[in-house]
């Protein structure tokens, strides 16, 4: 689905990724871990199209990302569910309107009647008419998650998806994941909840990458 | 993107929605679209004036200027032969010839009545002259003239408007190029709004790219708007500016130049084309200046 060949990534600073190499097989399920400012968040924007890397190829449905148009990145996008780190809602828009935006963009309104559906299963059934800057952090980031899988897309990108949650409401969209997984996505997490990944490991085959010294590696089993 | 045109179609009101409105720069810009069809409906009326100035007195100058030759009778005839012989040899004229008695009692019948004994009259004979293309010397002709036929006196009253004909000339360019500025003055306007639009909404614009929208699908948001408002502003406009050319004074039916400013017939139809035309230079300033923007975002 998804691949990193070599790639290495700088702001303009010193180099921040290096000898990068991984590859999302589908409906295979990861963890990406790494002390803050790692560059957890530069991975996860290199595999959507936000960033091109400063050398090697990522390749993104069989595409490098370099030969697609802005067109392309768009239609890329569609198949790529992101929940950003910091959510990035339409703030004048209601709670249903912005999970939704991925269709009105794409100009398939007519299905936003799975919307219901899909607020009820992440928990916000009651809150669709609500303005994003008037819900908890955990309300967002469930939303968050509704928005990136509206479109039924192959991939999950999630970045700091339990960032705001208490350990209840974190254990509960790590299900949400799961269910997801099961469903035949890929999955691909950013966090530095190490309990988190422990739980995900009980229930699903997850194997976590592990960003050290600007490198991404495979971690065993010492989790 | 086959039709660019589609975009203003009503049928996608959600692009609007996404985009948050803007209430301060939709303002300006209706008023800046409003303010610049009133000044461009004058340029028009301004110009469309002139025009008809311009032809009016061009056509009168390609009339004819009269020889007036008062003698005494016994010497009447020689001095119109001189003059004739004068004209002849005079460059700059096309053709002169003597009015015949019938033509002159033609001329004064409607003054005098049909029974005026013309031939016992001192009446002066009368050389219709036809000016040639290149024109003659007025004042060298009058001075050769006074020597040949001393009875004789040139009445080229047409001429003075010559220069006259030339400024209304002017006059009518500088109004077309008037409403050149006037447009290029609005794509500006627009331009700039557009771009205060778009910065404002940086974020907005990001989410959208995200979340898998197209540049050409964000473009519209803004293209419509824009475009809309420069309609509606410029409808606005031409027709306040229009009901002030209509009420304006017409005192002087004999063609006074600033009562003859407005607009005539089928030309009253010509300021409707405004509101449309800056309806088209909101579109493709908005659009240029959207996809500049987008440009700079992934
Ligand atoms: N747009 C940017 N310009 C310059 N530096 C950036 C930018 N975004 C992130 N960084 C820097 O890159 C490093 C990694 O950031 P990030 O990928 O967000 O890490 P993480 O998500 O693992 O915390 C940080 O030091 C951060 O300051
Ligand atoms: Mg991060």
């Amino acid at each position: 689905m998804i691949a990193f060949d070599n790639v290495a990534y700088n702001y303009g600073g010193g180099e921040l990724l290096s000898e990068v190499s991984l590859r999302l097989a589908p409906g295979s399920f990861h963890f990406l871990t790494g002390p803050s400012g790692a560059g957890k968040t530069t991975l996860l924007k290199l595999a959507y199209a936000e960033l091109k890397p400063t050398s090697g190829r990522v390749t993104i449905f069989d595409r490098e990302v370099r030969s697609l148009s802005r067109d392309d990145i768009a239609m890329t996008r569609r198949r790529i569910g992101v929940v950003h780190q910091d959510c990035q809602f339409l703030d004048h828009l209601p709670l249903a309107a912005n999970v939704s935006l991925p269709l009105t963009v794409a100009g398939r309104t007519g299905e936003a009647r799975d919307l219901t559906d899909l607020l009820g299963w992440v928990g916000l059934g009651a809150l669709g008419d609500a303005l994003p800057p008037q819900l908890s952090g955990g309300e967002r980031q469930r939303a968050a998650l509704a928005r990136a899988i509206i479109m039924g897309p192959d991939v999950l990108l999630a970045d700091e998806p339990t960032g705001n949650l208490d350990w209840e409401l974190s254990l509960r969209l790590l299900s949400l994941l799961v269910e997801l997984n099961r469903m035949g996505k890929t999955i691909l997490i950013a966090t530095h909840d190490l309990n988190l990944i422990r739980q995900a490991k009980a229930q699903v085959a997850a194997r976590v990458l592990r960003i050290k010294n600007r490198r991404v590696q495979l971690a065993g089993a010492d989790l | 993107m086959q039709n660019p045109f589609a975009m203003l179609m009503p049928s996608d009101r959600h692009s609007d929605r996404v985009v948050p409105p803007s209430g301060f720069t939709a303002q300006l810009t209706l008023f800046s679209a409003a303010a610049m069809a009133f000044l461009a409906v004058f340029a028009l009326a301004l110009s469309l004036a002139s025009g008809r100035l311009a032809d009016r007195w061009q056509d009168a100058l390609d009339g004819t200027a009269t020889i007036r030759i008062s003698a005494p009778p016994e010497q009447m005839e020689t001095q119109v032969a001189a003059v004739l012989a004068l004209l002849s040899t005079t460059p700059g004229i096309a053709s002169s010839r003597a009015l015949s008695a019938e033509e002159q009692r033609a001329l004064l019948e409607p003054w005098f009545g049909p029974d005026l004994p013309v031939d016992a009259l001192p009446l002066p004979r009368l050389i219709e002259v036809t000016e040639g293309p290149e024109g003659y010397d007025g004042e060298g002709l009058r001075q050769r003239l006074t020597a040949e036929a001393p009875g004789a006196v040139l009445d080229d009253h047409t001429r003075w408007r010559r220069p006259l004909a030339l400024a209304a000339d002017r006059l009518r360019l500088l109004g077309l190029l008037s409403l050149v500025l006037i447009a290029g003055t609005m794509g500006a306007m627009i331009t700039l709004a557009a771009n205060a639009a778009l910065s404002a909404n940086l974020q907005v614009i990001r989410v959208l790219r995200l979340v898998g929208a197209k540049d050409s699908y964000i473009a519209r948001a803004f293209v419509r708007r824009f475009t809309l408002r420069a309609l509606s502003g410029a409808a606005i406009g031409t027709v306040v500016a229009m009901l002030g050319v209509a009420l304006l004074p017409r005192a002087d039916e004999a063609g006074g130049f600033l009562t003859g400013l407005g607009f005539q017939g089928v030309g009253w139809l010509l300021p409707l084309i405004l509101p449309p035309l800056a309806a088209i230079v909101a579109f493709a300033a908005t659009r240029f200046a959207a996809f500049r923007t987008l440009r700079g975002l992934t």
